[in-house]
């Protein structure tokens, strides 16, 4: 072998120095290009988002002098509830909006005056009576939400010479003289965040699919995190090597990878069909998404388990702790954040899962918001889906915004699941 | 002076010109496969028996699937005695030790066969339970391994799981007593509550000493403790040993046989899963009876 001169050595180094550099200049560019792609991409992604949908937030209300006249609500003064509800309270605000527009006095153009305010408003004033019967009798200026299409209007989606515009020449010079009379505005949409679906736009809220989410995702939690750190800590640390561990782990790495319908059907099947439990229960749907997160936690934390030092446990073993003891004082403990790392991840996918709600009947029209994880209720990632599909115009802007809701939804679970495992991370 | 803790095999004595050192790979005494070592290493040279044995071993096994890693080892451990493995990487001398609390258990390749006894007890008896054996027999690691909890914490898991102490007076006890022992109290006794991990590696070797003594075995175990350590943090550990020895059976495996003739009463030559040669310390290192020791404890091999 030929020994190279100092300069020689240099100069080769020196040229394989300079490809070294280029190759490692270029991977940080395609590494930076990826990440801003990524960026731009998401970025794109949530100005859609919020352009289409924080005009959700705000709608359009108009200032009406409601008298709640005792003829119309209880005639014969009993304060009866089942009088108070079936009272026409139409005919309330029929008057007001009458009074606040005299010359409307045809019977076309007072349909198309009642027209202008929400068929949700005489809802509004049932609801309001039946909180409180002393209102029977008095007069109230009261901000109902006036109907999708003067909505649009108002905010400029839809102008007045639009091919759309279902609002008739009449109908829009009545909304500028109310503007002018400070009897319309646009006001924060509290029914969107109070109220569960409906068929009218105005009267929608993300209320009951979000609470149906939450009382999911809780028995999702409750009953996966639990069984995935067991089933983990079991294949871990105690089951013997044996044939049947290893098909079990197999089968745990397939079910991971099992499409979402799947588990639908099988929980349409088990829970619904055979067991009996109510159809389009967060009950049920929690359950559906506990059979597809646990794969996802057992793996994560078989993973966190395996990489905690084995010096850890050769200590404790060391000073004659038993398994349990190793497990429980020094495995788990360490092992928490990775565990958690999984549940977060599982319960992200779990959040965003529609298609295997479909088939357990989450997928009804339920205009009450749910009670509990007994009672029927829909998801947010449903909700949207079904607004979606809706062809009143105003849940385009309804749709983006409850999907800003479920980000938001997944950002607090997130949150919360990051304060749980750094809290634990601290005991070193 | 302190002696440095060199790597293994570069070993010197002062008796050896390092020039005569050289030419290793041709050494005609170098002994490389199994079969060689049955022929000219079959007994053991030596007095396997201690005065007072608390650890009896013989004929012990141990076979890590196909590969025969301890053969027909027999050797005893006396109390208030050091015992010193010594021998070149892989001989056998870590396996060894994790034979004597069962250590081995974990490796589920690993057969262990003979008979190992603690105190006339059989080590591997089925009715011999394993969390008392290792509460009797300490282990102290060669990697210091604190748990990743406070320094009280650390010394306390033990009696604590154990149920040494009955109350907190108690624990505080054995606390103190332990780490004043393991001759750190001084440094910790501000700091009880900080991370064992947060000390230095030498502090922590020696709260893993402390953490050991602290269930009061009657045997430690340890396993190249002084590897990972600085000349200073070795010599500390070392006095210790030497203190460590007036109460308890030690077993100490190191690869710096300066180590060895500092701390131990006897020395054990491994060469590939034979015990080749057993005896007083000065004996082994000065006169060695067989020609593998020799060749291992002047440097010629390693």
């Amino acid at each position: 072998m030929a020994i190279l001169t100092p300069a020689e050595t240099r100069r080769r180094v020196d040229a394989s120095l300079r490809r070294r550099y280029r190759t490692e200049r270029l991977f940080r560019l395609y590494g930076l290009v990826s990440v801003l792609l990524g960026i731009g991409f998401l970025l794109v992604l949530f100005t859609t988002i919020v352009a289409n949908g924080y005009g959700a937030f705000q709608h359009t209300y108009l200032r009406l002098e409601i008298r709640f006249d005792p003829a119309v609500i209880d005639p014969d003064g009993t304060r009866d509830p089942e009088v108070i509800l079936g009272a026409d309270y139409s005919q309330l605000v029929k008057e007001a909006l009458r009074s606040l527009v005299p010359e409307a006095d045809d019977r076309a153009s007072r349909r198309e005056l009642n027209a202008l305010l929400s068929t949700g408003a005489p809802y509004e004033l049932q609801q309001m009576v039946l909180a409180n019967p002393g209102l029977v009798g008095q007069t109230r200026e009261l901000w109902l939400p006036a109907d999708d299409e003067v909505d649009l209007y108002v905010k400029g989606d839809v102008p007045a010479d639009a091919d759309g515009q279902r609002l008739s020449g009449r109908q829009l010079a009545w909304i500028g003289q109310l503007a002018e009379a400070g009897r319309l505005d646009r006001r924060f949409n509290a029914a969107f965040f109070t109220q569960g679906d409906s068929r009218e736009p105005e009267m929608a809220g993300i209320w009951g699919a979000t609470k149906g989410s939450f009382f999911m995702l809780l028995v999702t939690l409750v009953l996966s995190f639990p069984l995935g750190v067991a089933a983990a800590i079991y294949l871990e640390e105690f089951a013997p090597r044996s044939w049947l561990v290893d098909v079990i782990e197999v089968n745990i790495n397939n079910l991971a990878a099992v499409p979402s319908i799947v588990f639908g059907l099988l929980g349409l099947a088990v829970f619904i069909n055979f067991f009996g439990l109510p159809r389009s229960a967060p009950l049920v749907g929690g359950l559906v998404l506990t059979l597809m997160t646990l794969p996802v936690v057992i793996i994560a934390s078989r993973a966190a388990i395996k990489s905690v030092p084995p010096s850890v446990r050769e200590a404790a073993l060391g000073v004659g702790a038993s398994q349990m003891q190793i497990v429980f004082h020094h495995v788990l403990p360490l092992a928490m954040p990775g565990m958690l790392t999984g549940a977060i991840i599982g319960m992200a996918r779990a959040l965003g899962e529609s298609a295997p709600l479909l088939m357990i009947g989450m997928v009804a029209f339920i205009v009450e918001v749910p009670g509990g994880p007994l009672s029927p209720a829909t998801a947010l990632p449903v909700q949207i889906y079904l607004w979606a599909d809706s062809p009143e115009r105003a849940f385009v802007e309804r749709t983006s915004a409850a999907i800003m809701v479920l980000l938001a939804f997944l950002l607090v679970m997130n949150a919360a699941a990051v304060w749980l495992r750094n809290r634990f991370e601290r005991r070193w | 002076m302190l002696l440095m803790d060199k790597e293994e095999g570069a070993v010197a004595t002062p008796r050896e010109p390092v020039a005569e050192r050289r030419p290793v790979a041709e050494a005609p005494t170098k002994v490389a496969d199994a079969a060689e070592t049955d022929r000219i290493a079959a007994d053991t040279v030596g007095d396997v028996t201690a005065r007072d044995p608390v650890i009896c071993v013989r004929g012990g096994n141990v076979h890590y699937g196909e590969t025969h890693a301890l053969r027909g080892i027999s050797l005893d451990i006396g109390r208030n005695e050091v015992v010193a493995l010594i021998g070149p990487s892989g001989c056998g001398k870590s396996t060894f030790i994790r034979c004597l609390n069962r250590m081995n258990d974990t490796i589920e390749s690993a057969r262990v066969t003979g008979d190992f006894r603690l105190d006339g007890q059989d080590i591997y008896a089925r009715d011999t339970d394993v969390v008392m054996l290792r509460a009797r027999v300490g282990m102290v690691f060669q990697k210091p391994n604190p748990f990743p909890k406070s320094i009280y914490e650390n010394v306390a898991y033990g009696p604590r799981i154990h149920g040494l102490a009955s109350n907190r007076a108690e624990l505080d006890d054995i606390v103190y007593g332990s780490l004043e022992r393991a001759g750190l109290v001084d440094e910790v006794k501000n700091r009880l509550d900080e991370p064992g991990t947060g000390l230095s590696g030498g502090q922590q070797q020696r709260l893993c000493i402390a953490r050991t003594i602290a269930v009061n075995p009657e045997v430690i175990l340890m396993d190249e403790p002084c590897s990972a350590l600085d000349p200073i943090a070795t010599a500390r550990i070392e006095d210790l040993i030497d203190e460590l020895s007036q109460k308890y059976a030690i077993a100490i495996v190191t690869h710096s046989m300066q180590q060895a003739a500092r701390v131990s009463n006897r020395t054990a030559y491994f060469h590939l899963g034979r015990l080749v040669e057993v005896g007083p310390t000065d004996k082994i290192f000065t006169n060695p009876s067989h020609k593998l020791t020799e060749d291992y404890v002047t440097g010629r091999f390693g």
